[in-house]
């Protein structure tokens, strides 16, 4: 009976220590944590033309300081825009309301996330403003598309330069 | 043609085996829910089968974790995002390291134990025994291995992954140098739930692969101690195999 | 010869392991409130016979009713049922050896009864100390002798008072004082509890020791039976053999094989 006692302890501890695994698993790894525990906060709105992958719970950051998360990501069907909610922490409650806020993204294939670059107004975000200003996500494929269609530009017209320069010799050649 | 023959023979072997473990499966299934009443029972096989793994878990998981981050870091460092290490480390081990190693794990310490423990009360007749007695062995002994073995398997998978992290987090930033800040918020940003939810049915998944092999094995040992020794060598090759094999089923199913 | 109904009645007893067959066409009574034996030489399907008997296995044809039931046509739960009348010991014991003498002992209590625990333990405590091991209780199987674990055996398979009590082979392996104490529980636990008991054995000097009634099995069927005085005087020759222990006889000493000589000459392995 004794050892019965010692083994129903041991299971309990065991058990225990899985669900604060799982526990930490649930809200220390993902970005689920944050709505669980919740800090003061207030939310403000964003409108981007493209936000490229950016996910919900990435960081929010001014001056390379987070500030706050993405709460929620929709899509505008009035004016085909992106609407993100960006949740920021209340301690910074002092957000100019001509603050512009961009997609950047984290190294050269990390994450995205947002950073606000403060403005100079006198007037504070609250509750529920839309963030006028916006740059969207700055987008590699596109920024590759445009290099390509640049290069190719070039390569074009130097091939268009260099082909009859080719020919004129041979054409040259015929004619002799 | 012998060769021919030989390996017909054991396909034969193989499928009658796998459908004799369905039916044992089934069976211990429609036993189930009387031996639930027996909470102790189970409860002391959680201890056997999951606390008593808990220090192998918890120093491999540690070291698993510590090796991704060396690796991760190496390779992470040539595209200059270091900081993904987070990421890599946990979606790795939540994923795939986690419940495939602690399954094999399990299969080595508990697997083991189970089908030796069930082999040796069928040599030395205990199982009879309790038949003798009117106590159904199958569902006074085997069923709540089995049901203790699936209950500690993700318990066990999460404390590896937790561990794992720690081990990953340890190496990462404390001696690689990866902020500590970005080290966590990457991999909040990329985890999802979804990603540990997928950890979790995998490793019930191999819970139930593994416990039912290795109950199989022990109950259906040759009643010798050689019969034992193989029985328990087969839980762990068996156990190994299709730990692998559903991982990549389930994988793809996830995907 | 008995006015007592059998308990037990085998009529017309078929039973073959692939293929090979170990009884055929076997009839056996066991009379109610006596010790019957049943002996044989190894191989003749003793323990099988028991097996037949607890529906541990199950005739190819023919009956087996114990008790008024016929235990070939029972279902699962009949057979469950039927076995709570029984016990049994095995060979070796076969004592649970992860719980100590108390907790195999009340083992049966535990998992049939919702006794009250005092109750379980004085029931117990009685048990053992029939078989004269109260002061073993705390011991863990492991640390029990032979005879010791066999005594404990015996415990477990009274401590929910059984009308039938099985013994296999319960003389294999003991020294000769043990072999006396089992002996004397045999007949005293049957006569004092109104069992009816059955023994396997070979061992003819200690079964013509305590048993009422012994049946000879041989070569599928039952060579000879009666009390042991009458299976001594039994002028057949498989009894003579087996009684008197001779080496060579009905039983042959060569497994069947082939001729010797042509086997020597034989290439290969010889066979």
């Amino acid at each position: 009976m004794r050892k019965s006692r010692t083994n129903d302890l041991g299971t309990g501890l065991f058990v225990l220590l899985g669900f604060a695994a799982f526990f930490f698993l649930t809200t220390q790894t993902t970005s689920k944590g944050l709505s669980f525990t919740s800090k003061p906060h207030y939310d403000v709105t964003a409108k981007f033309d493209n936000i490229g992958d950016l996910k919900v719970g990435a960081p929010v950051s001014m001056a390379g300081v987070e500030i706050g998360r993405v709460a929620t990501i929709d899509f505008d069907s009035q004016d085909y825009k992106a609407v993100v909610v960006l949740r920021l922490n209340a301690k910074f409650d002092k957000i100019p309301t001509d603050s512009d806020a961009t997609i950047y993204t984290q190294g050269l294939l990390g994450g995205k996330f947002i950073g606000v670059t403060p403005g100079g107004a006198e007037t504070y975000f609250k509750n529920n403003d839309q963030i006028q200003f916006t740059q969207s996500a700055f987008q590699l494929e596109n920024l590759i598309g445009q290099f390509m269609a640049n290069f190719g530009k070039d390569s074009g017209n130097k091939g268009s330069d260099a082909a009859p320069a080719r020919d004129k010799p041979s054409a040259t050649e015929k004619s002799k | 043609m012998k060769l021919f023959g030989d390996l017909w023979a054991s396909f034969i072997l193989a499928l009658s085996n796998l459908g004799s473990q369905c039916r044992f499966l089934m069976l211990l299934v429609w036993r189930t829910p009387r031996a639930l009443l027996r909470f102790q029972l189970i409860s002391d096989q959680v201890y056997n089968s999951g606390a008593l793994s808990l220090v192998i878990i918890m120093l491999s998981g540690l070291f698993v974790g510590m090796v991704l981050a060396l690796q991760g870091f190496t390779l992470l460092q040539r595209f200059g995002s270091e900081s993904a290490l987070g990421t890599a480390a946990a979606l790795g081990l939540v994923k795939e390291l986690g419940p495939v190693i602690t399954a094999l794990l399990f299969a080595g310490r508990a697997g083991t134990a189970l089908a030796s423990e069930i082999g040796l009360m069928r040599a030395t007749d205990q199982l009879s025994a309790m038949e003798m007695m009117a106590v159904d062995p199958i569902r006074r002994v085997v069923v709540p291995r089995f049901i203790g073995g699936i209950i500690a398997m993700p318990l066990l998978s999460v404390v590896f992954c937790m561990i794992g992290i720690f081990g990953a987090q340890l190496v990462g930033v404390q001696i690689m140098g990866v902020d500590q800040g970005s080290f966590w918020s990457q991999m909040r940003a990329a985890v999802e739930l979804k990603d540990i939810t997928e950890g979790i049915v995998k490793s019930m998944a191999f819970g139930v692969a593994c416990s039912l092999i290795a109950v199989y094995a022990g109950y259906h040992a040759v009643p010798t101690a050689e019969g034992v020794g193989r029985a328990t060598t087969r839980t762990v090759v068996t156990s190994a195999v299709v730990t692998l094999f559903l991982d990549y089923l389930l994988t793809s199913v996830f995907l | 010869m008995d006015p007592i109904e059998p308990l037990i009645q085998i009529r017309g007893l078929d039973y073959s392991i692939n293929g090979r067959s170990i009884f055929k066409n076997l009839d056996i009574d066991v009379p109610s409130g006596k010790v019957t034996a049943f002996m044989g030489p190894s191989g003749t399907g003793k323990t099988t016979l028991l097996r037949l008997i607890t529906g541990q296995l199950f005739a190819d044809r023919g009956t087996v009713i114990v008790d008024g039931q016929d235990v070939t046509s029972l279902s699962t739960d009949g057979i469950y049922r039927l076995r709570r009348r029984m016990g049994m010991l095995f060979q070796n014991g076969a004592l649970l050896t992860d719980i100590d003498v108390f907790e195999n002992v009340a083992f049966p209590l535990r998992e049939h009864t919702r006794l009250p625990e005092r109750l379980l333990r004085q029931l117990v405590l009685m048990k053992l100390q029939a078989v004269g091991l109260r002061g073993a209780a705390e011991l863990m199987p492991a640390e029990l002798s032979g005879g010791m674990s066999r005594r404990v055996a015996l415990a477990r398979a009274i401590v929910m008072d059984p009308q039938i009590l099985i013994y296999d082979e319960p003389f294999v392996g003991l020294d000769p004082i043990s072999m006396g104490v089992v002996l004397r529980l045999i007949r005293h636990l049957n006569d004092v509890m109104g069992l009816t008991s059955i023994v396997v054995s070979h061992d003819v000097k200690e079964i013509s020791a305590v048993a009422d009634l012994s049946y000879l099995l041989s070569g599928g069927g039952v060579a000879a039976k009666g009390t042991p005085r009458e299976l001594h005087d039994n002028p057949s020759e498989i009894v003579h053999q087996f009684m008197g222990g001779l080496a060579d006889g009905p039983v042959p000493f060569h497994y069947p094989a082939p001729d010797y000589y042509e086997s020597l000459l034989a290439r290969g392995r010889g066979r």
